[in-house]
Formats: C-alpha cells, sequence, structure tokens
C-alpha cells in the first residue's frame, strides 16, 4: 500500500458515523454485545463505522472490552 | 429503570443505595482500582508515564470514576451490565488524565507544523524523495486552500504534528466529539478536492 492509499483510507468518511458523544454513550451496551458474541456492529452500525475511524474512541472499546473479559 | 437487570447488577444497584452503601461503595473502588490498573498496563507500551505519576494518575481515575458512578446512579438504565456501565467510567477518566498529561511533558508543539514528517507517517520511504514532496505539496494545498482556519489547525495538530486528540482536546479546552467532528469534515474536503486534482483514485471504499 502506498502512502496516497494509506491517506486515502484516513480521508474516507462514513456517513453512518455517530461521532464520539453517541459513540460513548452507549459504548456499554456495545461492548456488552461484543462480549456476548452478539452482532454489535449489525445493530449499531452508526457506533462501528465510528469506532474503525476514531482512534481515542477505539481505544476506549478495547480498554472496556478487555476489562469486561478479564473480569469473572 | 427502561429493562429488567441481572442479578449482579440487581445487587450492586441495592447495595451502592441500602444501608450498606459505604461497603459497596468501597468494594466499587476497589474493583475500579483494578480496572484503571489493567487499562494502564494496557496502554503502557504508548505511554510516556511511569512509576508514582502512573500509580497517583491510576487512582484519581478510580477515586473520579466513583464519583461519577455515585452521582450518575439514578441513570443507569439496564441496558448493560452494571460493571460494564461502571467500568465506562473509570476507562474514560483514564483516557481524560492521559490527555491532560501529555502537556506535562509534551513532544510536539501546536505551533510547528512538521509536515517533512508526514510522508513517512504515511509510508512513504525515505528513497522517494520525489513522491515524497509531490505527496506533501498536494497534501498542503489543499489543507490551506480548502478548510478552514479551525479545520486547519485541528488537522495540522493531529494529522501533521501528532498531538493525541484527547490532548488536543485538554489545549482547545473542548470535547473529543467536537474535536472529531471538526477532522471529520476537514477529511471529507481533502478528500473531494485530492479526488478532484487527481491523486486519490475516487472508487476505493474501506467500508465494511
Amino acid at each position: 500500500m502506498n502512502g496516497w492509499s494509506e491517506l486515502d483510507r484516513f480521508l474516507q468518511t462514513d456517513p453512518r458515523d455517530v461521532g464520539c458523544t453517541e459513540a460513548m454513550r452507549l459504548l456499554h451496551v456495545y461492548v456488552d454485545l461484543v462480549a456476548q458474541a452478539a452482532d454489535a456492529a449489525q445493530r449499531y452500525p452508526g457506533i462501528a463505522a465510528h469506532l474503525r475511524a476514531c482512534g481515542p474512541c477505539s481505544e476506549d472499546f478495547d480498554g472496556l472490552l478487555a476489562a469486561v473479559r478479564e473480569t469473572p | 429503570m427502561a429493562e429488567s437487570v441481572d442479578r449482579e447488577s440487581a445487587e450492586w444497584l441495592r447495595d451502592l443505595t441500602g444501608g450498606q452503601r459505604e461497603a459497596a461503595q468501597a468494594r466499587l473502588h476497589a474493583e475500579l482500582l483494578r480496572i484503571a490498573r489493567g487499562e494502564v498496563r494496557r496502554r503502557a507500551e504508548r505511554l510516556r508515564v511511569s512509576g508514582p505519576e502512573l500509580d497517583d494518575l491510576t487512582h484519581q481515575a478510580a477515586a473520579d470514576a466513583l464519583l461519577a458512578i455515585i452521582a450518575k446512579l439514578a441513570q443507569f438504565r439496564g441496558d448493560s451490565r452494571f460493571a460494564t456501565w461502571a467500568y465506562k467510567f473509570v476507562i474514560f477518566e483514564v483516557s481524560t488524565k492521559l490527555g491532560r498529561h501529555f502537556w506535562r511533558n509534551p513532544t510536539v508543539s501546536l505551533e510547528a507544523e512538521e509536515w517533512d514528517r508526514l510522508p513517512h507517517r504515511y509510508g512513504f520511504d525515505p528513497a522517494q524523495e520525489t513522491e515524497s514532496r509531490e505527496f506533501v505539496t498536494a497534501v498542503r494545498r489543499a489543507v490551506d486552500d480548502e478548510l478552514t482556519e479551525r479545520q486547519r489547525r485541528i488537522f495540522v495538530a493531529i494529522v501533521v504534528n501528532g498531538v493525541p486528540l484527547d490532548a488536543l482536546v485538554v489545549e482547545l479546552s473542548t470535547n473529543r466529539n467536537a474535536i472529531y467532528k471538526t477532522l471529520f469534515d476537514a477529511r471529507r474536503k481533502l478528500r473531494a478536492t485530492l479526488v478532484a486534482n487527481g491523486y486519490i483514485d475516487p472508487n476505493t471504499s474501506r467500508r465494511s
């Protein structure tokens, strides 16, 4: 992959992207669905789109999922 | 409460609002501290903070999360496990505190524009001098011509200089969503311009 296609991946936007506020409002619901192996992305496509594009929210998602999975 | 809660969540709610609330709060605090420690350990490789400072940050995150949870307990709707809802607070606190911490010893500034680093960041080989120069010239022209002053400032800080988004939130006294939305609009404008100028193929898509 050359530099232009890498930049293009970053510049592409998804109109379904709900933004940080909405994604973070429902993050706990989304994470519980993922932890239960339910199809969270199908139920909340706007959150899935956001997590693909937003580094900080994706980091919080990874952290919360790890916390849930590490808790008996 | 919007939905019926599971047994464990119901116990947390009962304990945190009943006669044993102090004991329940102490138990929740211990849980939050455990989660905060796990989270900073998970992020450890990318952190520029360690030792007692990191320990202090971890304790502050757990304490602040506990206060927020107690204040917002009535807002728990039962649409997830209580533990997941509660852990979200401490994960957010860790993110916020790390964003603030960035400016104690910043490796980049908001003033200097490090355009020369852009090609490397997007995978150009140092030997590709001509291609790298053309890349920087095209992107910089699009940024200068198409973006508003605020869009330009945020794009340069995050994409060109590599300032973490959460650190920029602190510096600009705003919130994550406002920065993201500004960057989102900037990304859309820049892509349209770079497509129109023939640098990017309009038919590629990463959606799934």
